[in-house]
């Protein structure tokens, strides 16, 4: 019996390893600077999270790992777009791994908690990725979350226009995601379609994650000229060849990340519904601009083709963007990270970032105003799939171009709003 | 795995009561534990033992239910969830979302709740067996996970509610590692020894007897559904402590927190720990923190990043291959080897 209790001393010494394994690390090399990296390796998004910790590399890459006088070291995390994942994944990089700026996360109400993360970590300075809800910075910002990327209502700027004049489609329903994003999408689509005149008779909202969209597709009205449609990444796939094998036909107008070259790649002959589809994106894959096409060139050389999409993703980009502007801000101040990074934050809040898709600066919120565009999906002559640039809008602000005081009186996004029946 | 935990117990008769066990690995464990702060880093406390605490926490009320009730209720999250969400709703929150009323009663109020949802739960459960009880508490527990989904007037959907913190009381920080640490570790202690006690109690006992004979405790008397819905509403306290704990460390809480995935991961706490002791789920929290939380870090070497969850799989895989009863059953079999090596 005593060499019996001697043995309950194993749980003991497994929390003496755990402890003497998980001890932080000794403090960094002077000169050396981590920056974390959180996007969704996990979960519906996880292409996107892939492409997305593509474009940190080759921010990296292009500045040879070094900025201000460090030498920049990547820490990757992963969360998979559930805002609790996202900030315990950002705890780690903080609190473990001890980054100093933290460049993401990817989904919208992953960006909504991360705003309010932010709050609590005034020492850190946080780039958004790629999320894109509207109130991460309109309402209520953090101090120390910096958004280069434009949210997804300024994502759909054009599109609500285009879709009314040039399409003639004057009457549709819509089918999207139940959380911020895809609100913040429908929003700035429906502002600009219903005041034109547009009609929107049906909505269809769907937990994230969805994999049945059976009944979903039974109830789509048949007496529309299209359906808008904002799904992402798995959903999106999964909704496509549902649709397909019922037999649908309507034309699509899709969401920004709905058209992604996650969706436009993926095997099967589900995406051929997307043809023609028209979208808002802050990103038109075969943009002649020779920044562009240097950075799609930058994206093919820097990964071998069997391990990136054909050309970078919106996801790609804005995190490419992202850490741009933290290199650029580095190199700026001379890497002087003093008295709570004042000095980087000040040159974050009043640079022009110099990025692929033109020149991006922040507004009082540290929100970005932005080039946007309108994109159709199109084939190319191998016939794979890709966004033909339709038009291009040189600059968007948060409230739209519209007066601040009168877009915040329309309310905050959601379900209902805007009315528009 | 009723039937694997009847099996087990048959052959292990219940103990009678007896004073709380003051052997020296025991206590040795608890010191270590007490001094944890004095040289551990900030993320090992909150993020990797913290962490520890809360879900063990939830997994002892599911160990205690599962193993000595033969009852496994997947449910025990969403009680968690109800208390979480209530705290977070009624009291403060720096959103300004919800009641804002003082932080005990909020308190008060979701304690309340969550008792009472996990009776109704209890209610509903005990008529079923076996794989049923699995079926409705999970039903159950997708369905408030995708209520809170939805709903924004109350639960604020996808998104949650932010910014909720331990409250200041006896003019401690609560929001400080250490403070936050020792206050999760009291409460983790104080469940731990209140289960253990409770298990070797009169009502202990007899629920043990149910599970291993139900007819025959009603033929000798028992109230046997009065004793299962006990159980309920006793484990149903202590998952609603983890659940308000659980918030506190996060800050927030949303519907990933408490959803079908988190219920799958307090059964496989609670299951690789062991289901025949209280201590079990806190060992199983300890593996299933550590293996999510670095996984990441250790795969680097041997297969691509992105593909990390496949070590976490596979640890979970390898450790009930090998020990289909968790962590305490190699523990049983390496004491047992020794006692029969020792008599040799």
């Amino acid at each position: 019996m005593r060499f019996a209790r001697r043995y309950a001393l194993v749980p003991l010494a497994t929390i003496a390893l755990a402890t003497a394994v998980l001890a932080p690390p000794a403090p960094a090399q002077e000169k050396t600077l981590k920056l974390g990296g959180l996007a969704t390796l996990e979960g519906v998004f996880a292409k996107n999270g892939e492409d997305s910790m593509r474009g940190i590399e080759m921010a990296l890459k292009e500045y040879k790992n070094s900025a201000g006088g460090y030498r920049i070291e990547l820490v990757k995390a992963s969360s998979d777009a559930k805002p609790d994942t996202a900030i315990r994944a950002a705890r780690k990089l903080i609190e473990q791994d001890g980054v100093q700026i933290l460049v993401g996360p990817l989904s919208g109400s992953e960006g909504l908690a991360m705003k309010d993360f932010a709050k609590s970590k005034p020492e850190i300075t946080f780039i958004n990725g790629s999320s894109a809800a509207q109130d991460t910075t309109l309402r209520d910002p953090a101090p120390n979350f910096f958004r280069f990327s434009s949210d997804g209502a300024q994502w759909s700027y054009g599109l609500g226009e285009h879709v009314y004049k040039t399409k003639g489609w004057k009457k549709v329903a819509s089918l999207a995601e139940d959380y911020s994003f895809p609100y913040t999408q429908f929003y700035g689509f429906a502002l600009e379609y219903c005041a034109l005149g547009g009609k929107i008779t049906h909505r269809s909202w769907v937990p994230l994650g969805t994999k049945d969209y059976a009944s979903v597709i039974a109830a789509l009205p048949q007496d529309v000229d299209a359906v808008y449609v904002v799904l992402g990444g798995a959903d999106a796939i999964a909704f496509l060849n549902q649709y397909q094998q019922a037999g649908g036909r309507a034309k699509f107008i899709a969401g920004s990340i709905t058209v992604d070259p996650a969706i436009l790649t993926s095997r099967g002959r589900a995406k051929e519904a997307l043809l023609g589809t028209p979208a808002g994106s802050p990103i038109a894959d075969n943009w002649g601009d020779p920044n562009w096409q240097k950075f799609v060139k930058l994206y093919q050389d820097t990964f071998p083709a069997d391990q990136r999409f054909p050309t970078p993703s919106l996801f790609a980009a804005n995190y490419y963007i992202a850490t741009k502007a933290a290199l650029d801000g580095l190199n700026a101040v001379k890497g002087d990270l003093t008295n709570n990074q004042a000095e980087l934050r000040k040159w974050l809040s009043s640079a022009t970032i110099d990025a692929p898709t033109g020149k991006i600066r922040l507004d009082e919120n540290r929100q970005a105003i932005a080039p946007n565009f309108i994109t159709e999906v199109a084939e190319r002559r191998d016939g794979s799939l890709y966004n033909e640039v339709v038009k291009v809008i040189p600059s968007v602000n948060q409230t739209l171009n519209m007066d601040r005081a009168k877009f915040m009186a329309i309310g905050p996004v959601g379900r209902d709003n805007p009315k528009c029946d | 795995m009723t039937i694997a935990v009847e099996r087990h117990e048959a052959a292990r008769p219940a103990q009678p009561a007896r004073a709380l066990p003051v052997d020296l690995p025991s206590l040795a464990i608890l010191a270590l534990l007490i001094l944890m702060p004095a040289f551990a880093s900030r993320f090992v406390l909150t993020e990797v033992f913290g962490l520890t605490y809360a879900f063990g926490i939830i997994a002892l009320s599911l160990q205690f239910l599962a193993g000595y009730g033969g009852m496994v209720n997947l449910a025990q999250i969403t009680v968690a969830g109800v208390a979480g969400y209530m705290v977070a709703v009624i009291g403060p929150n720096t959103m300004g979302f919800g009641l804002g009323w003082p932080w005990w009663v909020a308190i008060l109020i979701s304690l309340l709740i969550a008792v009472a949802v996990s009776a109704a739960i209890g209610l509903l459960a005990i008529r079923t067996d076996g794989i049923y009880t699995i079926m409705i508490t999970l039903a159950i527990c997708a369905a408030f996970s995708y209520f809170t989904f939805q709903n924004y007037d109350i639960f604020n959907g996808y998104n949650g509610i932010n910014g909720v913190s331990p409250p200041r009381v006896l003019g401690v920080d609560w929001t400080e590692p250490t403070a936050f640490y020792y206050l999760l570790l009291g409460f983790a202690a104080l469940s731990y020894f209140i289960a253990l006690y409770v298990s070797r109690s009169t009502f202990g006992l007899a629920l043990q007897g149910i599970r291993d004979s139900a007819r025959r405790m009603e033929a000798i008397g028992f109230n046997v559904p009065a004793h299962r819905v006990a159980a309920y509403v006793f484990t149903g306290m202590i998952a609603a402590v983890g659940g308000i704990l659980l918030l506190w460390h996060n800050g927030r809480i949303s519907p990933g927190t408490i959803g079908v995935g988190a219920a799958i991961d307090i059964l496989i706490m609670a299951v690789i720990g062991g289901l025949r002791h209280p201590i079990g789920p806190f060992i199983g929290a300890l593996i299933f923190v550590c293996l999510s939380t670095f996984a990441m870090d250790i795969v680097e070497v041997v297969i691509p990043r992105e593909r990390f969850k496949l070590v976490v799989g596979l640890g979970f895989l390898l450790m009930v291959l090998f020990s289909p009863d968790g962590v305490m059953g190699i523990v049983d079999r390496i004491r047992r080897s020794v006692r029969r090596n020792g008599s040799a």
